[in-house]
């Protein structure tokens, strides 16, 4: 069994890093979160968009986004900010039982922003002077949960740095961990194959059933699908179809049987591979893997996509030798070697994990040196 | 190193891995036989050839799975891409 340093958590999860997170309920206090992040070394403001006036399942599904990123086993603490303290506490509420610290305070109650950002900055170095004193401690490889995505794909996502993840992804399920696969409209023209390997029978019906969703939305507004997925870049890269694309997005997965399917920002109940329902925009995709508990997230581009998430370590993989040049700076493991001089897959996915072992011990991606993440939490309604 | 990849042997199509140019021979390897077609254009890298003749209407295979319907007859050698090849799927300009 592969052991790393990792991080206990009093709920029993383990973290690859060790992070204060500065979470703000709602859109309005946004800047109040990210100017304490900006003063407090070693903190992350968790700022996104809406959270006022949403309703039902879309508030909901924002709700438990948050609330998973504050819970989520690489945050060592929370300062939850709120309009008020109901809307503050309303969030903190739901991660407190992960029984890490949890501080929460409201703009109102404290007055005006700048002495909200006052009383913020004291209560955030408080948290992260005090995290400060956890330390690494052996850890089972296998108890983390790894999510695969892919952004800026092109015909070499298929041929090398997906079919590289998904010998990865083989390897680490079979050590006992698990592999979120997610993006089901980019499963279309290959759900057959996805479903055929569901453990459960009502999994495989569900796959259909949330590729067939977007493809109604598709022709609900009268649009070929084609005018965004695949994307321009895409073509350019070679992809005609979004039945290419998506044959060779869903090799990130491996061939291992999907024991579960779960909604956005869900967290998996069983080991193995599992699939997240999520929009296709890979801000929007990580932001729910992030939620669900992911601790790392392998993102596979051909063309070139630099962004991650915040929190979960996001590690650039790619297979197209122009961009393993030009874009040196944004990749972490540069596989192009399988296009270039023949390295075999299996050689490229042992290098893989190798770099995966690395970051969770606390090796800094690209995207984490040079703040390259960004959140959005999906929107199923609007705001009333 | 080889200038064309072809994923499984019912593949109409082929993959280039660098820039080739028209009048080239792309060679692929099908399991213990190799093939070839002389390309009709220039095609770019990661881009597709087609290994036979595609008839109006029929399907282009990659990975042995339909990933499309060639809207136009389509020659061994030539450039296969969105101005020859067609979705099946999330066409709601056709609904």
């Amino acid at each position: 069994m592969t052991q790393f340093m990792g991080y206990r958590r009093p709920d029993g999860r383990v973290g690859v890093r060790n992070i204060v997170a500065v979470v703000s309920a709602m859109d309005n206090t946004n800047p109040c979160a990210s100017r304490i992040a900006d003063i407090v070394d070693g903190t992350t403001a968790i700022a996104t968009p809406f959270g006022r006036t949403q309703i039902g399942h879309d508030f909901e599904m924002t709700l438990r986004t948050l609330a998973g990123i504050g819970a989520h086993p690489n945050v060592a603490s929370v300062l939850v900010l709120g309009l008020s303290m109901t809307t503050a506490n309303a969030l903190a509420d739901r991660i407190r039982p992960s029984g890490k610290p949890v501080e929460a305070l409201g703009l109102q109650e404290a007055g005006s922003t700048m002495a909200l950002t006052t009383e913020g900055v004291r209560v955030a170095a408080d948290l992260v002077v005090a995290a400060s004193e956890q330390v690494r401690t052996e850890c089972a490889f296998a108890d983390l949960i790894v999510a695969v995505e892919c952004g800026g794909s092109d015909t070499t996502s298929g041929l090398a740095s997906n079919p590289t993840v998904g010998l990865f992804a083989d390897r680490f399920i079979d050590a006992g961990g698990t592999i979120i696969l997610s993006e089901p409209a980019e499963f279309m023209g290959a759900e057959h194959i996805l479903a055929e390997r569901a453990v459960h029978l009502k999994d495989g019906r569900r796959i259909y059933k949330m590729v067939q969703w977007f493809e109604d939305e598709a022709k609900r507004n009268g649009v070929d699908m084609r005018g965004t997925n695949p994307t321009p870049d895409n073509i350019e890269g070679g992809l005609t179809t979004l039945e290419e694309k998506s044959l060779g997005a869903i090799a990130k997965g491996g061939s291992r049987p999907i024991v579960e399917v779960v909604d956005y920002a869900e967290a998996p109940s069983k080991r193995g591979l599992v699939i997240m329902n999520t929009p296709s925009a890979a801000c929007e995709s990580m932001t729910g893997l992030l939620g669900g508990g992911s601790h790392m997230i392998i993102f596979s581009t051909g063309r070139g996509n630099a962004i991650g998430a915040p929190v979960s370590p996001t590690v650039k993989i790619t297979g197209n030798p122009h961009t393993a040049a030009t874009m040196k700076e944004n990749i972490d493991v540069n596989v192009s070697a399988i296009i270039s001089e023949g390295e075999a897959l299996e050689t490229a996915a042992e290098r893989l994990w190798d770099e995966m072992l690395k970051v969770a011990q606390g090796k800094i991606t690209r995207c984490e040196v040079l703040k390259e993440d960004q959140l959005s939490v999906s929107r199923f309604g609007p705001s009333v | 190193m080889d200038k064309t990849v072809v994923m499984k042997a019912t593949d109409n199509v082929a993959t280039c891995l660098a820039d080739m140019r028209k009048g080239e021979e792309a060679v692929v390897k099908i399991d213990a036989d190799t093939r070839s077609v002389t390309l009709k254009g220039d095609i770019p890298f990661g881009h597709k050839v087609a290994l036979t003749d595609i008839a109006a209407g029929g399907e282009i295979t990659k990975y042995a799975e339909t990933i499309g319907i060639a809207s136009q007859p389509i020659a061994a050698g030539e450039h296969v891409h969105i101005h020859n090849v067609e979705s099946v799927r999330a066409r709601g300009d056709k609904a």
